[in-house]
């Protein structure tokens, strides 16, 4: 007897005897000529692909190396700028002043971004999580001078002048929307048997994100917080309303203060050939810079993130 | 056999009882209401009606299998025990699901504490991508145990009763992912051990594990249910057979039997059951 639910699977494929000869064997058959060829086109298709992303940056870093490798020396990193004219000059100050502003970017947006993306992702099934989502959608889509205005707006203006703090909020900002959603993104990719894990072992809902989840995905998440903090090190329009720039040495947060990017593009621009020289190896510069912050958070994080 | 009469084998004495005219299994005398049990519980998912008037009772310190075709209701069944359908977005229930004579299902339940009496294993073993020890420890430190000694006392204790101890002990700081799946398993079941759990669940705990380690896991399991209550789901019914004292059979979201295993799979009293066991459908 069976259940009429059910259908027999021995009776959905009938053993033979249907009347239709057994198809030829496939034994000695590899893949067809055509079948070859594809494949082959696809995987030069990819390499293609891979190559024109590789090519742009390649073309970048060699550009950088030739450009500006000749500039570089110890007293371009001990030095502030000199006066134009005199030979010379370094970026010291505008090292710093990058290390001050991306500092205070991601002293606002980390722990702001990091706590909005576990609450989209835990929480988020809302209406408050649609919006939430959708600000920052639309967020990550304004053009960063506008939010060097906003952020202008929000604090250089009540404060009556520039200032780093104000940089630091407009880098911040512009961070905020990658680190949201790219939280949300790997919080979510945390295996379900987790949290089911945690929560049987009679894990309330915040201890399971607290001691499960967010461990599980710190790897992830940092490495959202670093390529958010690598864009915000390079922006040059934003600041240009609020940290404004400085030839001297500043770490008051509440005066304007010097950076790599505003550095690069008021000498780029400048009608000097020694300072436009001096651009391309500030240029070099940022970039040593940004590669050097991704791998010292990353040692610095390596106890968090054990597998 | 039809929707609306379940078969009520095993009717506890202690429950109330509207309706003294249930079948009683003659073999199955009434017994008090076991550890777990449940009273004309149904289940919804959505407008699915998952599981249907289940009334069922699992004595204490035993093992009850449930075994079933794939889809029938199995793991939902034992997941109600820890309110783990909670999860699932859309679920609704009725009727009564009972731990220890409390029903669970009142909205004032916490079922945080429940899920701290009620341990669950899984299919895939889930430890947490944490050392050993860290594992082991897990549902210690969130009881707020901060005393070292007696958190390692506890973690040795749980991962001696689990089976596991000597295979780890030289090596509790290494990451729980790089024990094979079977110490994995039996680490999944150290995890839940600490807290000092009336009951454990396990779904299908053995089904990703090859044979050896399939047959510590039953021969832990042999050894648990001195303390515990274990409810256990298995698509394997030699292995329902081998660990557990009773057995119930569900089939589309219906409770077919539920017998002394024994019993249940000598001489089944239902049809359906004889067909199952036999391997005539599902």
């Amino acid at each position: 007897m069976t259940s009429p639910a059910r259908p027999e699977p021995g009776r959905a494929r009938p053993a033979g005897g249907s009347g239709r000869r057994p198809p030829a064997p496939l034994e000695n058959r590899g893949p067809s000529r055509a079948r070859r060829l594809h494949d082959r086109g696809v995987i030069v298709l990819c390499h293609l692909a891979a190559a024109v992303v590789i090519l742009p940056l390649a073309l970048i870093v060699w550009h950088l190396l030739a450009k500006g490798l000749a500039g570089l020396s110890l007293d371009f990193f001990l030095h502030l700028p000199k006066p134009v004219g005199e030979p010379g000059g370094g970026v010291a100050n505008a090292i710093v002043g990058t290390l001050v502003l991306i500092g205070l970017a991601a002293l606002f947006a980390v722990p702001v971004g990091v706590g909005a993306g576990l609450y989209l992702a835990e929480y988020g099934d809302g209406r408050l999580g649609a919006l939430v989502r959708y600000t920052a959608d639309v967020f990550s889509g304004v053009p960063s001078i506008v939010v060097g205005v906003a952020a202008y707006g929000l604090v250089v203006v009540p404060m009556g002048r520039f200032s780093a703090l104000a940089g630091g909020v407009a880098l911040g900002l512009l961070m905020l929307p990658t680190i949201v959603r790219s939280t949300e993104e790997v919080v979510r990719l945390v295996p379900r048997s987790y949290r089911e894990a945690a929560l049987g072992l009679g894990a309330p809902r915040w201890r399971m994100i607290h001691s499960v989840v967010l461990p599980a995905a710190s790897g992830a998440v940092i490495t959202a917080c670093l390529l958010a903090l690598a864009r915000a090190a390079g922006e040059t329009a934003p600041l240009l309303f609020t940290a404004l720039g400085s030839r001297f040495w500043t770490l008051a947060l509440d005066q304007p203060i010097a950076s790599l990017p505003v550095y690069i593009f008021d000498y780029a621009r400048a009608p000097y050939e020694d300072w436009n020289r001096q651009a391309w190896t500030a240029a070099l510069v940022l970039l040593l810079l940004v590669t050097l912050v991704s791998a010292l958070v990353r040692v610095a994080t390596r106890g968090i993130v054990r597998r | 056999m039809s929707v609306d009469t379940p078969l009520r084998i095993n009717a506890g004495l202690a429950a109330p009882a509207p309706g003294a005219d249930r079948p009683v299994a003659p073999t199955e005398a009434a017994r008090p209401e076991g550890r777990l049990a449940t009273r004309n519980f149904h289940l919804f998912y959505g407008a699915h009606h998952a599981l249907r008037n289940i009334t069922l009772d699992v004595p204490t310190n035993s093992v009850t299998a449930i075994i079933g075709p794939s889809g029938c209701g199995k793991s939902t069944l034992l997941r109600a025990f820890n309110r783990m359908n909670d999860l699932i977005p859309g679920v609704r229930t009725r009727g009564e699901v009972r731990v220890s004579g409390e029903n669970v299902l009142d909205p004032a339940t916490d079922v945080v504490a429940l899920r701290r009496r009620v341990g669950m294993v899984f299919q895939r073993p889930n430890p947490f991508p944490k050392s050993i020890f860290d594992n082991a420890a897990f549902g210690l430190r969130m009881l707020g145990l901060r005393n070292r000694l007696e958190v390692e006392a506890r973690v040795e204790d749980s991962l001696q009763r689990a089976a596991l101890w000597e295979e780890v002990k030289d090596r509790l700081g290494q990451p729980a992912l790089r024990l094979s799946g079977g110490q994995q398993q039996r680490l999944c079941i150290a995890r839940c051990l600490a807290v000092d759990p009336e009951v454990l669940l396990m779904d299908e705990p053995a089904s990703a594990l090859d044979p050896t380690a399939t047959a510590r896991i039953e021969e832990l399991m042999l050894d648990l249910k001195t303390r515990y209550t274990i409810m256990i789901v298995t698509h394997n019914m030699q292995q329902a057979a081998r660990v557990s004292d009773r057995t119930a059979f569900l089939l589309s979201g219906e409770l077919v039997e539920a017998d002394a295993t024994k019993q249940l799979f000598t001489s089944p009293r239902v049809k359906l059951t004889e067909d199952y066991i036999t391997g005539r459908f599902g």
